[in-house]
């Protein structure tokens, strides 16, 4: 794998409001109640650093909300990422139909890092899946009733997650107006490039629709596995990257890593939570074989190695609609303390 | 079907068992592990003191509410935030093990449900026959 950069973007169905929102899960209401939107994230590889990219959106409303998104590694760096990288993806794949403005729109788990951008908390744990999930509950969270198990599901494989709570209160305090997003970006050294589609369906039932469009850019066109098909997933879009979508992402704060040339793909995702069994584990180079380790479909996951000269970087771009009617992700209420 | 029957004669017997030569009330173990009740299916005898032990492996909270249907509809639309007031209304929280002693004074067909939000539809629903 020299480069492989991996797009990760789920739109909001709502084309009257800004919506991209966090790129892996479904929004848990006070109620319980989950929305059903479509998400966004955005997720790299380059010269063996991965790059991840999602967004918190403000979306009107009170409280604190948070998410828990499952990691492959331990990150180096969490900041505030660049303005429009997610907004130009989407802009590259669906540009005339959509507004693109509106688009816009247990024990104890070891914390390894905790910042603050804007009005979102961010820590990086570590910890097995109760561990965890212990971690959540004791600060506020209200894990929905699959959440052990999803947890378990990707602490089997890489027990970290980044936690991150919003507190609606504290963005209207700051000016941020509904559509405002909050962009984060993660660096995280991995060698272990795969996608989190499980999450999306975190609590759903079944019967339950999840919707997310997945970008990829790679190097050379990937092998995915599951291979898109007749499995909840299409391929919307497979082309080499054009030079200005590439200009354009290069240009974001913190993007310049973006590689001269790579491979555009865009996998959209429809498909009923109860399906939503895998995850999507990616061949950057197109001519190996992704893990079935890495795709949830079982396995003894193999032992973590650290980077070698290809250093892995992930970015990660968190800006999730925090407004439980107009928002997805894998976000979920905090409970008054 | 054929395993929840022989799941429910086997925790009758066990429930039997642990009688006999006792002076202490009957005692069920639950174990709530993935939001799923294990055994979702019990027998016990009624007029006899039974200690239910809640055993919640999850790192998130449930309940154990055990009554007949209408029971259930009330605490669908319910608002109280814990359960402990009742032995058959209790709050389990997350990774706790909690022992609850219920007389059954007649016999019945229950069930044993978590009210939490999205919990009953995800599953936590067992069946509880009192002799």
């Amino acid at each position: 794998m020299r480069r492989l950069l991996t797009v990760v973007a789920a739109m909001a169905a709502l084309l009257v409001t800004a919506a991209p929102a966090l790129a892996c899960g479904g929004l848990i209401g006070p109620n319980g109640a989950v929305n059903l939107l479509r998400t966004t994230t955005f997720a790299g590889y380059h010269d063996g650093v991965e790059h991840h990219v999602t967004a918190f959106q403000f979306a009107g409303g009170g409280g604190a909300f948070g998410s828990i998104v499952p990691l492959p590694d331990v990150p180096t760096s969490v900041e505030r990422g660049g303005d429009w990288t997610l907004q130009r993806l989407v802009r590259e794949t669906d540009p005339p139909q959509f507004r693109l403005e509106a688009a816009a729109a247990a024990g104890d788990a070891e914390v390894l890092l905790q910042t603050r951008i804007d009005a979102l908390d961010i820590t990086i744990l570590r910890g097995g899946g109760a561990e965890v999930g212990n971690w959540a509950t004791e600060h506020g969270f209200r894990l929905p009733p699959d959440a052990p198990e999803v947890l378990d599901f990707y602490a089997d494989r890489s027990p970290i997650f980044m936690a991150a709570s919003f507190d609606a209160d504290a963005a209207r305090e700051r000016g941020q107006q509904v559509g405002d997003g909050t962009p984060v970006h993660l660096t995280i050294p991995t060698d272990d490039p795969w996608v989190p589609l499980r999450i999306l369906g975190l609590g759903k039932v079944a019967g339950e629709l999840v919707q997310a469009d997945l970008y990829l850019l790679t190097d050379a066109r990937p092998n995915l596995l599951p291979q898109p098909a007749d499995n909840g997933l299409t391929l919307d879009h497979s082309a080499a990257a054009t030079d200005s979508l590439l200009a354009d992402l290069r240009s974001d704060k913190g993007m310049e890593w973006i590689p001269a040339s790579a491979w555009l793909s865009k996998v959209r995702i429809d498909t009923d939570a109860a399906q939503l069994k895998f995850d999507l584990a990616i061949d950057p180079t197109g001519a190996g074989t992704p893990s079935m380790v890495d795709a949830g479909f079982g396995g003894t996951p193999p032992p973590p190695t650290l980077p070698s000269g290809n250093l892995l970087i992930l970015w990660l771009l968190v800006a999730v609609g925090i407004a439980i009617p107009t928002a997805s992700g894998v976000a979920f209420a905090i409970r008054p303390r | 079907m054929r395993q929840l029957t022989l799941l429910a004669a086997l925790a009758t017997l066990l429930i039997g068992a642990a009688g006999c030569g006792s002076a202490g009330p009957e005692r069920v173990t639950i174990t709530i592990h993935y939001s799923s009740f294990d055994p979702s299916a019990l027998t016990v005898p009624h007029g006899v003191p039974v200690t239910f032990v809640l055993v919640n492996q999850d790192p998130i909270d449930h309940e154990w509410m055990v009554g007949d249907a209408a029971l259930h509809e009330r605490h669908r639309h319910g608002t109280e935030p814990v359960h402990g007031a009742r032995p058959t209304e209790v709050t389990v929280p997350a990774g706790t093990t909690v022992e609850t002693t219920v007389t059954f004074d007649r016999a019945a067909e229950l069930t044993y449900v978590c009210h939490l939000p999205r919990h009953e539809a995800y599953g936590m629903v067992g069946t509880l026959t009192v002799t």
